[in-house]
């Protein structure tokens, strides 16, 4: 038998590997180790789940793609993140080919519970490396790990590695590299009382479901463990008669009284006991950890509130004021370079459709930028030290309230700021329901957008040329007040009716604290804003075309030169605007306010541009940070066409509230359009807040005027 | 019959080995593959400010549980923490 050539073609491509792991072990910090920037991130189709390859170099610099599979604790999945890892370990995804091998990262310190999830994983029988990581912080703890006896009882090759200084990542790539990996020897017994099942399953699934003998009994293995499977989109199904005999043997099991899935898990952890009793060796016990010692100050019932405090003060002072600088610096730049185009192209609409639509467009995306940038960054910071776990520890109690989790508070909290990358922060919520409560009620929080609205509608409201800070203080707080009821009040609704679950779980561990790797908050900061900047980028600006082309013709015909004032109301808004009167003139509204309404659907703070341009204020120098006083005059001087005052105080109140509840933001549509996978949603919460909107300022109008305000 | 409380109700900073645990549900087949498990010693180790939820220390790490859900964990409370 002749060798067959070797040529490129034929060449045995370099295998695939999963990265998989406990949450808190280290994993985005190795997986940022060994792939660099060559990471890309995507979407497993169907689910809301992300999905991570990298890829990272061979001794020989051939190319390995790597999987970061989502953080899990076991494979019995109790939300989509942990479903998707089960099922692509399992070659149960159409869209992800089953990993040739695997790469498992466990965390030094804490072994016992970290294996049992590589027990698990040792059922596959592919070729698999165990990743020893935070072996620095085993001296700490007291502990000392016999790596040789763990690699001869595994079977595996076993390595000790400090992802956050790099070492060790040599030699798991010196391991990756090899041709061939010894196939884990995993010497365990399972409980008789489970035996006659785990075979028979395991026949089923080879014959019926076409899985090979291991892959068969790893699953068999899985589905006698988890007593309700998640199920999710993209995921194949079991056929009809291993389900069946799943069935049977659990209702035969039920009769008996026999508790099948504490058996396996018992048995699993048994056999861990044992070998970490071999493997670990505790020296005398240190005193009570660091960590320890700084959680009692952390979730102490009185400092505890005041270190929370602390850090949303500076969360909050950070957007508020450090995103200031940028945000200017970035405004100054759009307008310079709209500037620009002015005096470089000829007069005319295609000139209007690059500055005021295309730069505006692009412009109101980038500003975006700064805070989503600061905003991220904290987040990973406070993820990464392990202080968000203790966050969600304090607040899970007002949280479960309204039938949340504890970690919805930092993404509702950041929606403060600005509910984008509080939307995007939602990821950590495991359980999909609570996941989208979140989000559809993350704008309700009232978002710095808002902020020139409520400043302009105070100034107009209260007389004199200067605001007391009392009364403007006083009101600022009403509108936050409303946002933040409402926020939870729909969260509490909808958890009673539309997204009706079981309650949450709040099963979650507390990491010790750690020094969190910069270069990996860095990395996951910029990844977020590209992700942000190219999915919902371009949604952005497709619709602020569109809303600029709205305002924008139909064009006037004359006579004489047109003013802005003009050309608005003669506009598709304007029509928009005169259109919507009867609907809003219950509260107070009139067209023009229409025409504001509709235009600041693309960002709130386009309102107080568009009520200038309205009612014509002369002089108006404009952007979010103008001064409002002529804005002022021209809205006092406003009148009903019967000559009543169009802004009494009881309207700019009315036309606060609406602001309050509305949704007018294209870029969270577009996000949460990008976070939920379907434009269902993002109408929903259109729908729902506008909606709510109307209502509430229609009573608040209506009573006001019975009340002869 | 050794005498058992609920895990919810185990003082602060007491230690106790895990006697009963209830089969069914969700929240218990994680918190078993978590290492919470029949014969497993836990340290209550606080309450949250507000009450709920509990933090216990079991197998070297810490783990947060409702109170709704520990109470359905009994446990053998040992002498000294």
């Amino acid at each position: 038998m002749t060798e067959p050539a070797l040529n490129p073609a034929s060449a045995p491509r370099t295998p695939v590997y999963a990265l998989v792991g406990n949450p808190n072990s280290g994993k985005s910090t190795l997986f940022n180790a060994l792939t660099g920037l060559k990471q890309k991130v995507g979407n497993y189709p169907g689910v809301t789940v992300e999905k991570k390859v990298g890829t990272t170099f061979s001794q020989h610099g051939r190319p390995i793609t790597v999987i970061d599979l989502p953080g899990t604790y076991s494979l019995a999945a109790r939300s989509p993140d942990e479903a998707v890892v089960r099922d692509v370990l399992l070659g149960r995804r159409a869209d992800t080919a089953q990993p040739d091998r695997i790469v498992c990262i466990v965390d030094a310190t804490n072994l016992e519970r970290n294996l049992y999830l590589v027990h698990q994983l040792l059922d596959l029988g592919r070729p698999a490396i165990l990743v020893l990581n935070m072996m620095d912080l085993t001296a700490a703890a007291g502990l000392s790990l016999r790596v040789a006896r763990l690699e001869h009882e595994l079977g595996i090759p076993v390595i000790p590695c400090e992802a956050v200084n790099g070492r060790g990542i040599l030699e798991l790539r010196l391991a990756m590299s090899r041709a061939d990996l010894p196939l884990p020897r995993h010497r365990w017994d399972i409980p008789p009382a489970i035996a006659p099942a785990v075979a028979e399953l395991q026949a089923s699934l080879i014959e019926n479901d076409g899985k090979q003998p291991l892959i068969a009994r790893a699953e068999a293995l899985l589905l006698l463990t988890d007593q309700d499977p998640l199920r999710v989109a993209g995921s194949t199904p079991l056929r009809e008669t291993t389900a069946g005999m799943l069935e049977g043997w659990k209702r035969r099991w039920q009769g008996e009284g026999v508790d099948w899935s504490g058996t396996l898990v018992n048995s699993r952890y048994e056999a861990i006991t044992k070998l970490c009793a071999e493997v670990v060796q505790r020296a005398a016990p240190a005193g009570p950890a660091l960590s320890d010692r700084i959680d009692a100050i952390v979730v102490h019932p009185v400092w505890g509130w005041l270190v929370l405090g602390g850090i949303m003060t500076a969360l909050f002072l950070s957007i508020f004021t450090l995103a200031e600088y940028p945000m200017n610096a970035i405004d100054t730049l759009f307008a310079a370079a709209g500037e620009w185009v002015k005096h470089a192209m000829p007069p005319g609409d295609l000139r209007d459709l690059v500055t005021d639509g295309a730069i505006a467009g692009v412009g109101g995306v980038v500003t975006f930028l700064p805070q989503i940038l600061i905003l991220f960054f904290f987040i990973g910071l406070l993820e990464s030290t392990g202080y968000m776990a203790r966050a969600a520890f304090i607040m899970d109690r007002l949280m479960s309230r309204v039938g949340l989790n504890g970690k919805s508070f930092i993404p509702l909290l950041s929606s403060y700021a600005c509910a984008i990358p509080g939307i995007m922060a939602t990821r950590t919520i495991e359980d999909p329901k609570d996941r989208l409560t979140t989000i559809l009620v993350a704008p309700l929080m009232s978002c710095s957008a808002r902020l020139p609205v409520y400043l302009l509608m105070i100034a107009a409201l209260l007389p004199g040329d200067r605001v007391p800070v009392g009364t403007k203080v006083g009101l600022m707080l009403l509108m936050y007040a409303l946002g933040t009821g409402g926020a939870f009040g729909f969260a509490w609704l909808f958890k009673k009716s539309l997204l009706k679950g079981a309650p949450p779980l709040m099963i979650m561990e507390l990491p010790p604290y750690r020094l969190p790797r910069m270069q990996d908050v860095l990395l996951q900061m910029l990844e977020r804003a590209s992700l942000f900047l190219r999915k919902a980028g371009t949604v952005i600006l497709g619709i602020s075309i569109v809303l600029w082309f709205l305002t924008a013709y139909p064009k006037p015909a004359g006579p004489g030169p047109v003013t802005p004032e003009q050309q608005i109301a003669h506009s598709f808004a304007g029509t928009a605007g005169r259109v919507l009167e009867p609907v809003i003139k219950p509260l107070g509204f009139d067209w023009r306010i229409g025409i504001g309404l509709v235009s600041s659907f693309a960002a709130r703070e386009v309102f107080v541009s568009s009520m200038a341009v309205i009612f014509s204020a002369d002089h108006y120098e404009g952007g979010k940070h103008g001064d409002v006083t002529p804005i002022r005059r021209s809205l006092a001087a406003a009148t009903w066409p019967g000559g009543a005052r169009l802004f009494t105080p009881l309207v700019c109140l009315t036309l606060m509230i609406y602001y309050v509840f509305a949704m007018q933001c294209v870029s969270t549509v577009a996000v949460v359009k990008r976070e939920t996978n379907s434009w269902r949603w993002p109408l929903f919460q259109i729908a729902y807040m506008t909606g709510t909107a109307w209502v509430v300022c229609l009573v608040v109008y209506q009573a006001g005027r019975a009340l002869g305000f | 019959m050794p005498s058992t409380v609920k895990l919810s109700e185990l003082a602060i900073g007491g230690r106790g080995t895990i006697r009963g645990f209830p089969g069914q549900g969700p929240a218990f087949l994680r918190l078993r593959e978590m290492g919470v498990l029949p014969g497993t010693t836990v340290r209550l180790v606080r309450t949250a400010p507000l009450g709920d939820p509990l933090e216990i220390q079991v197998r070297g790490y810490s783990l947060t549980l409702r109170k709704s859900e520990a109470e359905h964990v009994l446990v053998e409370p040992a002498g000294e923490p």
